[in-house]
């Protein structure tokens, strides 16, 4: 499996594609930092390069890698190699090499101007939300045989989550503000994984005016070492749940 | 060797095969052959676990290959149409598959250097002829000496020469005993290569009978006449 992983990390670093979004994310982060003075202030703004740009990045290189690498899948499915091998060997060589072109292009500023536990945290959410949509691009790619309709798909996902999920729960959130939402409000965030890295940053970041509708709700329960635990938990399985179902459509999948 | 137990495949509403039952032992050259569209590629992409088949069973050395991905140790496959890394050299392809296969058996890279192959190492696939591109099909199928061979359309493309080559190199396998499955739409090469003749149609085995029971079957003495001969028998009847 990593032997697969090993020549795809080669592929990637050939195209020279992700060598530029890792000088983008290192640009942009020392631009916000040294732009503002406060540091909690760039912090916020770095988060929604974290929250929007990363996952949407994810989406787009994991899909287009995906499909141009069909031959090379095809090429590997007639050896003797099992396919949960083949994918699971694709999925680590897009994995290790998006982290570590987000670690170096935002985890660097990151370590010189804000060397603290939010820090720590928003490089740790930007790292779990970059795996997630990672995955959630391969299951758009396994499903989708038609590389337009598998980008498009991508695409939807990812507006789904940063855009069209945030209103539907504010809709909820309007609609039913005569009744105790606690408890859904936290159950509706874990469905979304930019939600939970959100509250995962903002938590540490203390700045109740920042967290809005959605964000001021949770403070009693994520503020709690067993919140972290739950959102860490929740994220992993936003990890792992959209791979898993890509390795089952892979194994029927015609080559 | 290989057998088929009832194999059905549909690709949404087509169905592609229909109950495929058959068997192929070693030390014979197997042409399979078909009008377009009639299932060979499905057939032999099944055999090789590339594509899943909605019913049935196939078996190689009377094992189940369901969920099995080791028996492809003793498969070369070349595609028709090879389809490779773009940016990768040819060298580096050849080393990586080399890598992925651990094989044991020893290396065959008699046609690697029949056709010269190592003098083009350090070009990009993308670069290359499509009868370039075949070559090296060829040739990574024979390189781990497997014993089964399956070619779709092997001399597509090919020139002259490099179709000799490999025709030579198809006769030296099938006499080491190994299975060679060729599909084929050249009568004359069928003629020359094969023992034994599937006929699909439709995803049906239409015939499945060595060339010399054809011959005498049908008082011909070329194939692609017999094989015609057959076709309009059968479509009066």
């Amino acid at each position: 499996m990593l032997k697969i992983s090993k020549y795809v990390i080669y592929d990637i670093l050939r195209s020279k594609v992700l060598i530029a979004y890792t000088l983008f994310l290192f640009a942009v982060s020392f631009a916000l930092f040294s732009l503002e003075t406060d540091g909690a202030k760039s912090m916020v703004s770095l988060l929604s390069i974290v929250l929007i740009i990363v996952p949407l990045i994810s989406v787009v290189f994991t899909t287009t890698y995906f499909y141009n690498a069909y031959e090379f899948i095809e090429l590997l499915v007639a050896q003797p190699l099992s396919r949960n091998t083949i994918l699971l060997g694709e999925f680590f060589g897009v994995a290790i090499s998006m982290t570590a072109a987000f670690l170096i292009g935002i985890g660097i500023p990151v370590l010189i101007y804000s060397p603290n536990a939010t820090g720590g945290v928003l490089l740790l959410s930007g790292v779990v939300l970059t795996l997630s949509f990672i995955s959630i691009a391969f299951f758009a790619s396994v499903a989708m045989r038609d590389k337009a309709k598998g980008i498009g798909m991508s695409l939807l996902l990812w507006f789904y989550f940063a855009v069209i999920y945030d209103a539907i729960v504010l809709g909820i959130l309007f609609s039913f503000s005569d009744y105790p939402l606690d408890k859904a409000v936290i159950a509706l965030a874990s469905l979304n994984p930019i939600d939970m890295a959100r509250i995962m940053v903002l938590m540490k970041l203390d700045i109740s005016a920042l967290m809005g509708f959605t964000g001021a709700v949770y403070k009693h329960f994520f503020g709690s070492s067993f919140g972290l635990l739950y959102t860490i938990a929740v994220m992993l399985v936003w990890i792992i749940l959209p791979l898993i179902v890509s390795v089952r459509i892979f194994k029927k999948k015609n080559l | 060797m290989i057998r088929t137990e009832n194999l059905e495949k549909h690709f949404g509403k087509l169905h592609v095969l229909k109950g495929v039952n058959t068997s192929f032992s070693g030390g014979e050259v197997v042409s399979v052959i078909g009008p377009n569209g009639s299932g060979k590629t499905t057939l032999i992409k099944s055999i090789l676990g590339m594509v899943v088949a909605d019913k049935g069973k196939i078996y190689f050395d009377n094992k189940d290959v369901a969920n099995d991905f080791s028996y492809r140790h003793h498969i070369g496959y070349m595609p028709q149409i090879g389809r490779y890394p773009e940016n990768m050299k040819m060298g580096q392809l050849f080393s990586m598959m080399k890598d992925l296969r651990k094989s044991s058996s020893t290396l065959d890279e008699e046609l690697m250097n029949e056709f010269q192959l190592k003098t083009m190492f350090d070009k990009p696939m993308r670069t290359l002829s499509g009868g370039t591109t075949q070559k090296v099909s060829a040739a990574l199928a024979f390189l781990f000496n497997p014993k089964v061979l399956i070619l779709d359309e092997p001399t597509a493309g090919l020139d002259p020469l490099a179709s000799e080559i490999l025709k030579a190199k198809i006769l030296k396998a099938k006499s080491e005993g190994k299975l060679v499955i060729v599909t084929s739409h050249i009568m004359s090469e069928v003629e020359e290569m094969a023992d034994k003749i599937m006929y699909l149609f439709e995803g049906n085995i239409y015939f499945y009978k060595t060339i010399t029971e054809l011959k005498t079957e049908t008082g011909e003495e070329k194939l692609g006449k017999a094989i015609a001969k057959i076709m309009t028998q059968q479509a009066h009847a």
